[in-house]
């Protein structure tokens, strides 16, 4: 038996649909069909407008894991606070009384706190994403949408535990009287960034778990190793010198001390974010183009 | 006219073996990734001889308001096909062109979450069928009516009965406005009432507002009172593209085999746990090899048990060539329940009086189980028998209908006089 091979090396391409007539009688059929469904190889493009087009979907799905999260538990939004809170507080019992930890003359507790937080963020928004394909293969077997709106709001919905947490940043930096500084203006953009690289790291993970389950297991692993790998209980000038560039590849390190001077008024270390951002950006787009070539073969081994 | 869906040459491969299986992991990959490379070695080739075609070499065209059924046995291909429509995978070889949007619904209620209440859960599957969310607030009335769900839209849907769950998410998909509309065996849940509405709806989906439905069903009353077309698949492969009448008949053909003697079950189609099934199936008429209107019918029933059974029912279903049910008996209407022990089999015989079906093709189906507790052996077409008309006049093929009661008939004739 045989059959043609595969002839073009195209993908399905969706057309935008806002200008389409769409009157009850009388479709009027267009010159060129909307969609086309091919077979593809290699490298896919990203169909960015696909994804704008279902950009309501990404909503809706955040506001469900958003709405889901803290049903029929006894807390509620008050989890977002306490994961952070209470490992600070073990921290400063640990590293700032016990160790002596140093802490750029910023008190151990705050300085900690300001690690936490957008590490909590950004640790839970990739644990969650990583996860996101799975735990949707409902969706995945029986509807089409871009994929990739699953891992992204699961770090979307991560957003408003971090504003939740950053709450209690504010209070904890009255407490020790440490005022806020211009430099807090810089945060969204930090947020934007640290989402970004949730986002990529999330999505490439997620892909990989549908294939090897193995990443279940291996990403709090992986997540724990990278606290110690970032300076979050200690300050990146307690790094020696020469390794230094090692700790720079770090795409987060950059970004927590980033948010610390956000928070605490200190300069910047405007290199450390651009290598920073350049790897958040570099992680992103290959996650995507691995993402989109995975992408294919969900609905059947998933 | 143009098409609006063009299906060329397509195929679909599925792997078996490794990449078949739910999931593997790392370690598996990585063994078996060494041992398809030594193979390599060993033969010299790494040609995948654990493959199969779901779908080959599929071509055809639908127009725009057509409804087409598309129907086969278990495993035909027919959910690839719809799958492949609705971008869900991929074809391995071939193309499909769609010229409208495309809104599928392969399941009821696809993404609704149990915490969630009822008007979340619309905004969620709206958004997930591809729905704006405008769209969903212009419609959200409508939904709601359609569901008869008013007084519980703010409950979760976790505290809905399955019958409201399902109202809700027909109504979600039915409110759906996609130029093509793509539909799988959903259907079959929901009652009977329910189903009726969804059957209206959709009917007047294609009829009033011209759309294009492709429907997937085991039931044909439901496939004969939608579509004008079908396409029948069998095995992966388009056997035939035609009238909706015409491919029914032969897609029942397909699945029965002809009434002479006793009929081996083993192969037949069937659904049910299995604890027993059938076996054989052998009927007959009053005379040799002929059923006639008004005979009385044997039907004898093999049934081998794998594992103890209980309380079971044991049912035959009659339909018309249409796909609709006209007769219904069970052991349980008169009272007798069947309980058979591990590896014991029985024998039941049926004997229907008085059939006076018209002279037509009909299909039996069986059942084994217990009402709604358990379906142990479900066959929806086992065997199909021709009733022919040897005794009285041709006519009776000429005229619809199922039933021939039994009449008498006077003539009189006068004559109209003046006065």
């Amino acid at each position: 038996m045989s059959f043609p091979t595969a002839k073009k090396n195209q993908t399905a391409v969706a057309a935008p649909l806002a200008n389409l007539p769409n009157s009850k009688s009388g479709y009027q059929i267009p010159e060129n069909p909307l969609v086309v469904i091919e077979p593809s190889r290699g490298w896919i493009p990203l169909n960015l407008q696909d994804l704008w087009q279902y950009r309501d979907l990404l909503y809706i799905l955040t506001m469900r894991d958003i709405k889901v999260r803290y049903k029929q538990t006894l807390l509620g939004a008050l989890w977002a606070i306490i994961q952070p809170l209470f490992t600070m507080l073990i921290f400063t019992l640990f590293f700032g009384r016990l160790a002596g930890m140093p802490s750029d003359d910023i008190p151990y507790p705050l300085f900690a706190y300001a690690g936490l937080l957008p590490w909590t963020f950004f640790s839970n928004a990739v644990t969650n994403s990583g996860n996101s394909l799975v735990g949707n293969a409902n969706l995945i077997t029986k509807i089409y949408f871009p994929r990739m709106i699953i891992p992204m709001s699961s770090v979307a919905s991560g957003l408003l535990d971090f504003l939740i947490a950053f709450g209690l940043l504010i209070v904890l930096m009255f407490y020790y009287q440490v005022g806020l500084s211009i430099n807090i203006l810089m945060l969204p953009v930090l947020v934007v960034l640290t989402g970004l690289l949730a986002i990529g790291i999330g999505m490439w993970m997620s892909a990989l778990n549908v294939k090897f389950r193995d990443i279940r297991y291996a990403l709090p692993f992986l997540i724990q190793l990278g606290m110690f790998a970032t300076p979050i209980i200690y300050p990146s000038s307690l790094v020696p010198d020469k390794w230094r560039w090692l700790f720079a590849l770090n795409p987060l390190t950059g970004q927590i001390e980033a948010y610390r001077s956000a928070f605490f008024g200190k300069p910047f270390d405007w290199f450390a974010l651009s290598v920073s951002a350049v790897l958040t950006l570099a992680i992103l787009f290959y996650a995507a183009f691995t993402f989109r070539r995975m992408e294919k073969s969900f609905a059947d081994i998933i | 006219m143009k098409p609006i869906i063009r299906v060329e040459n397509l195929s679909k491969q599925y792997q078996l073996g490794g990449e078949q299986k739910t999931y593997s992991t790392l370690r598996e990959s990585l063994v078996e990734t060494a041992q398809k490379s030594l193979k390599m070695f060993k033969r010299g080739q790494a040609k995948n001889t654990n493959s199969f075609w779901a779908l080959q070499d599929i071509n055809f065209e639908v127009m725009p308001g057509e409804v087409v059924g598309i129907i086969g046995r278990n495993g035909a291909g027919k959910s690839t096909l719809l799958k492949i429509l609705s971008r869900i995978t991929e074809p391995t070889v071939g193309r499909i062109e769609l010229y409208g949007r495309v809104g599928s619904l392969l399941e009821v209620g696809t993404g609704f979450h149990p915490e969630l209440t009822g008007r979340e859960n619309i905004y969620l599957n709206s958004a997930i069928l591809g729905m704006r969310r405008e769209e969903i607030a212009k419609k959200f009335d409508e939904i709601v009516d359609f569901a008869e769900i008013e007084q519980f839209l703010d409950t979760p849907v976790k505290h809905y009965s399955s019958g409201m769950y399902t109202r809700l998410a027909f109504a979600v998909a039915a409110n759906l406005e996609p130029e093509i509309l793509v539909v799988d065996e959903v259907l079959a849940v929901g009652d009977a009432e329910f189903q009726k509405k969804c059957l209206g709806k959709m009917k007047s989906v294609s009829d009033k507002e011209g759309r294009t439905v492709l429907f997937v069903s085991h039931n044909m009353a439901a496939v004969t009172s939608l579509c004008s077309r079908c396409v029948l698949l069998n095995k992966g492969q388009l056997i035939k593209d035609g009238s909706a009448s015409e491919i029914i008949s032969i897609y029942q053909r397909l699945t029965t085999t002809e009434n002479k003697g006793t009929q081996n079950l083993t192969e037949a189609e069937r659904f049910g746990t299995g604890k027993a099934q059938f076996k054989s199936i052998e009927i007959s008429g009053q005379s040799d090899g002929v059923i006639e209107p008004g005979d009385n019918l044997k039907i004898k029933l093999e049934i081998a048990a794998t594992q103890k059974i209980f309380k079971s029912n044991v049912a035959i279903i009659i339909y018309d060539s249409n796909g609709y049910r006209l007769i219904d008996i069970s052991t349980a209407i008169k009272g007798d329940y069947l309980d058979i022990q591990e590896n014991q089999t029985a024998e039941i015989e049926f004997e229907l009086f008085e059939l006076l079906l018209k002279p037509n093709t009909y299909t039996i189906g069986l059942w084994l189980g217990r009402a709604s507790l358990e379906e142990i052996d479900s066959i929806p077409s086992a065997v199909s028998f021709t009733v022919n008309d040897a005794r009285s006049s041709q006519h009776s093929l000429v005229y619809p209908g199922v039933y021939q009661c039994r009449f008498d008939q006077k003539i009189q004739v006068h004559s109209v006089h003046d006065n």
